[in-house]
């Protein structure tokens, strides 16, 4: 993951509460099966006034002048100023990764929903929960006189062309990851002892949670051991499916 | 000591261990994969040269983009070349991984949170992850169940565990018993049309009472369902006998000693007499009617005997610009008639309402009545193959198809129209889904939230109607 030091950009005023992430990136983008390709397409039903479809770019879209976004006074702007309960909804986060590949680095709002906010944290995206009533006081100073801020994660502070420095609280673990940019996994991951040695003990505790017909792989092994696991269990399936259908049908009443 | 609440018990049972930063290290036992959030994090897996990191604990089925009509024609019946392409990757990645997979042509394919229940794959006392929001599904077990992002999905593929932080204790305490005619779905509109949805944000919601005990477990699924929409990553029902019953004889569920052992564990998985809440909400089942959602937000509900409300009454500014702007979208006028509402499309199915139960509070309102003239279409689509075959074996697909409705194959369909099945521009659905997203349904579309009875009874008058009086 990148690291997330400082950032200074424009700031775009987005003045609605509970923007769901089905407003953020619709339905008919998360059938690709890729990272990237979603900044074309945030906030597409409110962007455009035409329905989208993967694969089409903007100057095909008839463009939806009244929306903020594509105000002249906004292009290019790279902090998202926003309301309560932003990004509430689906846990998608191709939202995160919509709004990165649009350009926003920063989302200034009052409170977010829990998945989106995890989210942000896996892709570098910044979320700053700010009281409600400096979130109004930035909306009227974005919609008089547009607002350049500069954002410092090590400090918690952002900073307004005016010189107007405001704190911002962040926990202490998301901050440090941020920082430095760190994976997740790698650093769960060198805690593996102590997961095995929690797995064991709950093996005893709840045996009916790991299924015999599936051994548990040898980690050092894995690569080797899925691919012929993968055979196994396919041939495994194949022969249990029809079988194992018709007795569930009987059984679900 | 004071007592531990059920989600407290569920936490201290799979936690790994406590970091210096404060997050957690929590253990999952069962990640649930579908084709739209999980090819990501097959690839990530892959590049890093990672492996699952216990191929047991994933279970996965196709569901979000599957077609629901020509089923028989499995993959080639997949129409959308981008859609096709995702599943299958999932085959793909179930076979390279040795991912149990119901697929396309399984009966036992389905939306992922009637499988795993049905299956018996979804225990209680378990942890529970998805790349879906409503994963709170499986709460209903006593299992901590929550949605996730992708890159958690990739986490748990290589660790079997989630970083997190424990989540506020939020008791929602319901006495007494929902009416004839009122049912789950009513109860959890309404609570989230009073809490908001951002009132149970950084909590996890334990639904307990009498009329939390008298639900069966499709009914406890459909309210823990809908945590999400309230905030809640998670939604917890205590076990008691309707839990056990329900379990019992499933195929992945244990069996001779082990469902003795693990039976004896579940008992324990209640709250404490003592245990304290951070937050409760008590509420009385008598005061639950049915409800229909007028806006563009689960919050936005109202009883069938109410009105669209007028913004200008509302006190919160913002609240009054997003009611404002919602009535635009829906095209609603304050102080309408919430019968008055007239309805060109009908939808019974989703992960909230698509299971055997709900088919049949359905068809006791369909049995021997037409659709009506102005409805266009008419969708029934079962929560999974088996709830499919079962209702045929009822009895109950002939009264719907002989009423009107289209009968089709198991899938999330119009619930967020990821597959054909869509709404078109300014088309009203009485929906027994759970989001009522600008768009959700299709582009334009305007998605009015009700319970299955309720989205029948739609069907019949062509307007919202009050269901008890059609019983």
């Amino acid at each position: 993951m990148q690291a997330f030091t400082t950032h200074q950009g424009t700031v775009a005023p987005l003045d609605r509460v509970n923007v769901d992430t089905d407003q953020i990136i619709p339905k008919q983008y998360l059938k690709s099966i890729r990272r990237t390709g979603f900044g074309d397409y945030l906030f597409d039903s409110w962007r455009f006034l035409d329905p989208g479809e993967i694969g089409m770019t903007p100057n095909e879209r008839q463009i939806n002048h009244d929306f903020v976004l594509n105000q002249a006074a906004f292009q290019g702007a790279s902090v998202l100023l926003a309301r309560q309960n932003f990004g509430c909804g689906s846990s998608r986060e191709h939202a995160v990764w919509a709004l990165l590949e649009f350009g926003f680095q920063v989302v200034i709002a009052p409170s977010f929903a829990d998945i989106f906010y995890g989210n942000c944290f896996k892709n570098s995206l910044l979320p700053i929960v700010l009281e409600e009533t400096i979130i109004g006081e930035l909306f009227s100073q974005v919609h008089a006189e547009g607002l350049e801020l500069k954002v410092d994660l090590a400090a918690q502070t952002i900073t307004s062309s005016a010189g107007r420095s405001l704190p911002f609280a962040i926990e202490p673990g998301l901050k440090n990851k941020m920082l430095n940019g760190l994976d997740d996994i790698e650093m769960t991951l060198v805690e593996r002892e102590l997961i095995e040695t929690y797995e064991a003990a709950h093996r005893v505790r709840q045996p009916w949670l790991f299924r015999p017909s599936r051994p548990v792989l040898d980690h050092g092994d894995l690569e080797k051991g899925d691919q012929e696991q993968g055979k196994q269990e396919q041939g495994k399936q194949e022969q249990g499916k029809q079988e194992q259908g018709k007795q569930e049908q009987g059984e679900s009443a | 000591m004071t007592g531990q609440t059920l989600y407290d018990k569920i936490w201290d049972a799979h936690l790994v261990g406590e970091r210096a930063d404060g997050n957690s290290l929590i253990y999952i036992d069962l990640q649930l994969l579908h084709e739209v959030t999980s090819p990501q994090a097959f690839e990530g897996l892959g590049l890093a040269k990672r492996g699952l990191w216990r191929v047991d604990a994933n279970l996965a089925t196709p569901d979000h983009n599957v077609p629901t009509d020509r089923r028989e024609q499995g993959l080639a019946g997949i129409t959308d070349s981008v859609a096709l392409e995702q599943v299958i990757t999932l085959d793909k990645n179930c076979t390279a991984h040795g991912v149990e997979q119901f697929d396309i042509l399984d009966q036992r394919q389905g939306i992922v949170h009637v499988v795993g229940p049905e299956q018996g794959a979804t225990l209680p006392g378990m942890t529970i992850v998805c790349g879906d929001s409503h994963t709170s599904t499986h709460g209903a077990f006593a299992a901590l169940a929550q949605g996730i992002g992708t890159s958690e999905v990739e986490h748990v593929m290589a660790t079997q565990c989630l970083v997190q932080n424990k989540a506020k204790n939020f008791a929602i305490d319901v006495a007494g018993k929902l009416a004839p005619g009122v049912y789950a779905k009513d109860l959890i509109m309404l609570i989230i049309g009073k809490l908001g949805t951002a009132g149970a944000t950084g909590y996890t919601i334990e639904y307990r009472g009498s009329a939390i005990r008298e639900l069966t477990m499709e009914g406890r699924m459909t309210v823990c369902n809908m945590s999400i929409e309230a905030g809640a990553r998670a939604g917890l029902v205590a076990v008691d006998a309707t839990t056990t019953d329900y379990v019992k004889g499933r195929p992945f569920a244990p069996s001779g000693d082990l469902w003795a052992q693990a039976q004896q564990y579940w008992q324990t998985l209640h709250s404490d007499g003592d245990a304290s809440f951070d937050t409760v909400l008590n509420l009385d089942a008598a005061d639950v009617i049915p409800q229909v959602s007028w806006g563009t937000s689960p919050e936005m509900v109202a009883g069938i005997d109410g009105v669209v409300p007028d913004p200008s009454n509302m006190n919160d500014p913002n609240q009054a610009e997003a009611a404002t702007h919602a009535l635009k979208y829906m095209q609603l006028e304050p102080n309408q008639a919430m019968t008055a509402i007239q309805l060109d499309r009908i939808f019974i199915g989703s992960c909230t309402n698509a299971r055997i139960e709900d088919l049949r509070a359905a068809a006791d309102v369909v049995r021997g009545r037409k659709v009506a003239r102005g409805i266009g279409e008419a969708l029934i689509v079962p929560g999974s193959g088996l709830v499919k075959a079962q209702a045929e074996q009822e009895g109950l697909a002939l009264i719907f198809v002989d009423a009107g409705f289209q009968w089709r194959a198991a899938g999330c369909s119009m619930c967020l129209g990821m597959n054909p099945d869509q709404l078109g521009p300014g088309e009203h659905c009485a929906s027994t889904s759970n989001r009522n997203f600008e768009g959700r349904q299709g582009f334009g579309g305007r998605t009015h939230l009700v319970s299955p009875a309720m989205a029948a009874a739609a069907a019949i008058a062509g307007h919202f109607v009050d269901v008890r009086e059609m019983l």
